[in-house]
């Protein structure tokens, strides 16, 4: 493969602290050079001048729907999804058909990443077998085929004692424990957030205290076990107020929020609009400041889009019976341009950080950072470029977006993983 | 003088203006005398076509939209869930999609799902008429409760009403709460609290704990059915117990301040929200509001089939 150089961008790497106009050798799959007139004999060099160029993006939670609704989505299309979307990286949740509670499920999910050749995907291994929050699942074999971390997402963790279990037993291979919070007794049929607007659309509401319950007692357990406790999708103003005071006092919790609970109330399911029917769902305006201020200090150390492909009928239906969730690859920079760093919220390295370096710190991943001799993982992205969301446009297998039409800042020009361009516009 | 239209679907109080809830009330009062008559039938909608869906059971709302339709002389056709594709698993889309292939002109939709019937009217041409959908709204229940409330106190505006029951499952409740804000009554809930919606104060009621405060408060009361598997999900703890916190009994009713009138939705549990001696006592309207029922349906479906409101009289003709 010929030596790449990416000239005249503003590359941005939090790793090293660096913002400014570089050059960037790529060689044998590996950044081999950082900095101005980098260069290599019979290099193909690309003109990136007024891009913006950073480590690849990582997603650490999506779902791929394989195996069992290759429909949905599969595996490559999802790494598509994912190379279109500015992500050299995503870590794919263990809730499919069977669940990945096991090594050999896992190695499948390395083997067609594999053969797609499109971003990196990084399986999560079942906390529990099944995933239903009985028996604990062979961590270590999982670890062995390739699993980054262990999660039942989708559910909970119900039982105390198998949390506590899986933060003592997950410590022996250095791999976080992420838990989707929610308290299933307080469910009860729930399919918005419990507030005034599902008081006027008749909804069954899904309340705050249903996910700080959880928060509250995740932060105890990782308290109790010393172990590493990664919160996902997190999107109430207490659970930030639970997680601060938990760092504070040197708890091992690691947080993320998605684009669109820094985006969206609740308000966005007027009209019965399923696309903006997820789990967690949508909060109030004071939850939406609240999950910004922590990603701005940090509380929420990741970015995450929580990408959860359906078919189309099964969102074209009656709300309460539409499936959660919203695919979210295809719009996450796009949202996080616009909302965060336009919003005011973040300078522009700052926004990189949370979807490159910290994600990688977060889950142990390989990349997140342009130094010499890491994996020459990159995305290059034009900050200046205005687009509406098509979703017909999507490289995913499935458009269930509330961002239809949506204009936003911020499009992905190239998708750079191990020194092969994966997408390039 | 141009009078403020329906739009093409009738699927909530929410968003309709106090005109045009006035609007449905005055052009209700002429049908009501149709169905006095010996020969109850007018030739108003006579070559309309009209698909009664309801997915859940009914035996009021249904009977009385089908005694509507028929004096307005439209052809109708009940589909129930059961015995029908429904119950093979089709999706309400496709339902709807294969009613309106047969070139019908409105729906009248019961559903369990809230916002069914939005979803319905977003996805069809045809004219759609919500009958229940969910929690969501009842709208023609507010209409005939509105009306009943009108012919006996003369008017709505001032009126203090308290909806009293399980408000937080309640359609009902929640189309009487748009209509009679709009209207410029004053709204009270009362219920136990794990039976009212989080937030319910927002939209502009009172709440009141006791039963016996809101009769001390109230003109009308307006008594919700207690549904059995309230108890059942943890909601409360009995009927039994409900019925001595919350029952509307006539001890209670004798210590109000004044004639207080006593509405119900249907069907009554006796003995749980309400007593039979208040049921069928003198203070109670319950049977009117079923009358008044068939009326305020009329008057919504020849709205949405275009009518002219200030033609109402005339369109009734003779009869046929």
């Amino acid at each position: 493969m010929k030596p790449i150089v990416l000239r005249g961008a503003r590359v941005i790497d939090p790793s090293q602290s660096h913002d400014g106009v570089t050059d960037v050798l790529i060689e044998d799959g590996k950044i081999a050079a950082f900095g101005r007139g980098a260069t290599r004999d019979g290099a193909e060099v690309i003109d990136v001048s007024g891009k913006v160029v950073t480590p690849g993006l990582i997603d650490i939670h999506v779902h791929l729907r394989e195996p069992g609704r290759e429909d949905v989505e599969t595996v490559a299309t999802g790494a598509r999804a994912a190379a279109a979307g500015g992500f050299t990286a995503v870590c794919a949740m263990p809730n499919t058909d069977p669940v990945t509670d096991n090594q050999a499920a896992v190695g499948f999910i390395v083997k067609q990443a594999e053969a797609a050749g499109a971003s990196r995907v990084y399986p999560i291994g079942a906390i529990s077998l099944g995933s239903k929050g009985q028996q604990l699942a062979e961590f270590g074999e999982m670890v062995g085929a390739g699993a980054v971390a262990v999660s039942d997402d989708g559910k909970p963790v119900v039982s105390s004692h198998l949390m506590r279990t899986a933060l003592e037993y997950a410590q022996t291979f250095g791999i976080p424990v992420a838990d989707h919070c929610e308290d299933p007794t307080l469910f009860h049929g729930g399919c918005m957030h419990e507030g005034v607007v599902s008081a006027r659309m008749g909804l069954r509401g899904i309340p705050s205290a249903s996910e700080e319950i959880m928060v509250a007692r995740d932060l105890l357990l990782a308290e109790l076990t010393g172990g590493h406790i990664h919160l996902c999708h997190m999107s109430t103003r207490g659970s930030v107020e639970l997680i601060r005071r938990a760092k504070e006092r040197g708890v091992r919790v690691t947080a993320e929020a998605t684009p669109h609970h820094f985006t969206l109330t609740d308000s966005a399911c007027l009209g019965y609009n399923t696309n903006a029917k997820m789990n967690p769902p949508l909060r109030e305006d004071p939850d939406v400041a609240a999950i910004r201020a922590a990603i701005k200090d940090g509380t929420i150390d990741v970015i995450a889009s929580d990408h959860a492909p359906h078919h189309y009928d099964a969102k074209e239906r009656e709300f309460d019976d539409a499936p959660f969730g919203i695919v979210g690859l295809e719009t996450a920079l796009g949202l996080g341009l616009t909302e965060l760093v336009r919003g005011g919220v973040l300078t522009l390295p700052e926004l990189v950080r949370r979807m490159t370096t910290e994600p990688a710190r977060v889950f142990g991943l390989p990349g997140g950072t342009l130094k010499p001799g890491s994996p020459a993982d990159v995305s290059v992205f034009d900050p200046e470029v205005r687009w509406s969301v098509d979703a017909g446009a999507f490289q995913s297998k499935s458009r269930n977006t509330p961002f239809a039409g949506r204009e936003l800042w911020g499009r992905v020009e190239r998708t750079i993983v191990g020194g092969k361009s994966v997408y390039a516009r | 003088m141009s009078a403020p239209a329906l739009a093409k679907d009738l699927l909530g109080i929410e968003h309709l203006s106090a005109e045009q809830i006035r609007l449905v009330l005055d052009t209700a009062e002429p049908f009501k005398e149709v169905s006095e008559r010996a020969i109850k039938k007018v030739p108003t909608l006579r070559g309309k076509t009209i698909v009664n869906l309801f997915y859940e059971s009914s035996t009021r709302t249904r009977t009385s939209f089908e005694f509507a339709e028929k004096r307005l002389s439209a052809d109708t056709v009940n589909i129930a869930a059961s015995g029908s594709s429904i119950e093979k698993g089709e999706n309400l889309v496709d339902t709807a999609r294969n009613l309106e292939a047969m070139r019908i002109d409105m729906v009248v939709i019961r559903h369990p799902a809230s916002g069914a019937a939005e979803f319905l009217a977003k996805r069809i041409r045809s004219n759609v008429i919500n009958a229940g959908d969910g929690m969501h709204e009842h709208p023609t229940q507010a209409f005939l409760d509105l009306l009943t409330i009108r012919d006996r106190l003369g008017k709505i505006e001032g009126a203090k009403v308290c909806i009293c029951g399980d408000i937080l499952h309640s359609r009902v409740a929640r189309s009487n709460i748009w209509g009679l804000l709009k209207l410029g009554a004053e709204v009270a809930v009362c219920g136990p609290r794990s039976l009212l919606p989080r937030g319910i104060e927002s939209l502009g009621v009172r709440v009141f704990r006791r039963i016996d405060e809101a009769i001390q408060w109230a003109d009308v009361l307006n008594v919700l059915r207690l549904q059995l598997e309230r108890m059942q999900a943890g909601f409360i703890p009995s009927l039994r117990e409900y019925n001595r916190v919350f029952g509307v009994t006539v001890e209670r009713l004798a210590r109000a301040p004044r004639k207080t009138l006593i509405l119900h939705p249907g069907p009554m549990n006796r003995g749980v929200e309400i007593d039979s001696l208040v049921a069928d006592g003198p203070q109670s309207v319950i049977l009117d509001q079923v009358t008044n029922g068939v009326a305020v349906r009329m008057a919504v479906l020849y709205l949405l089939a275009g009518g002219n409101p200030e033609r109402a009289e005339a369109a009734k003709g003779g009869a046929e």
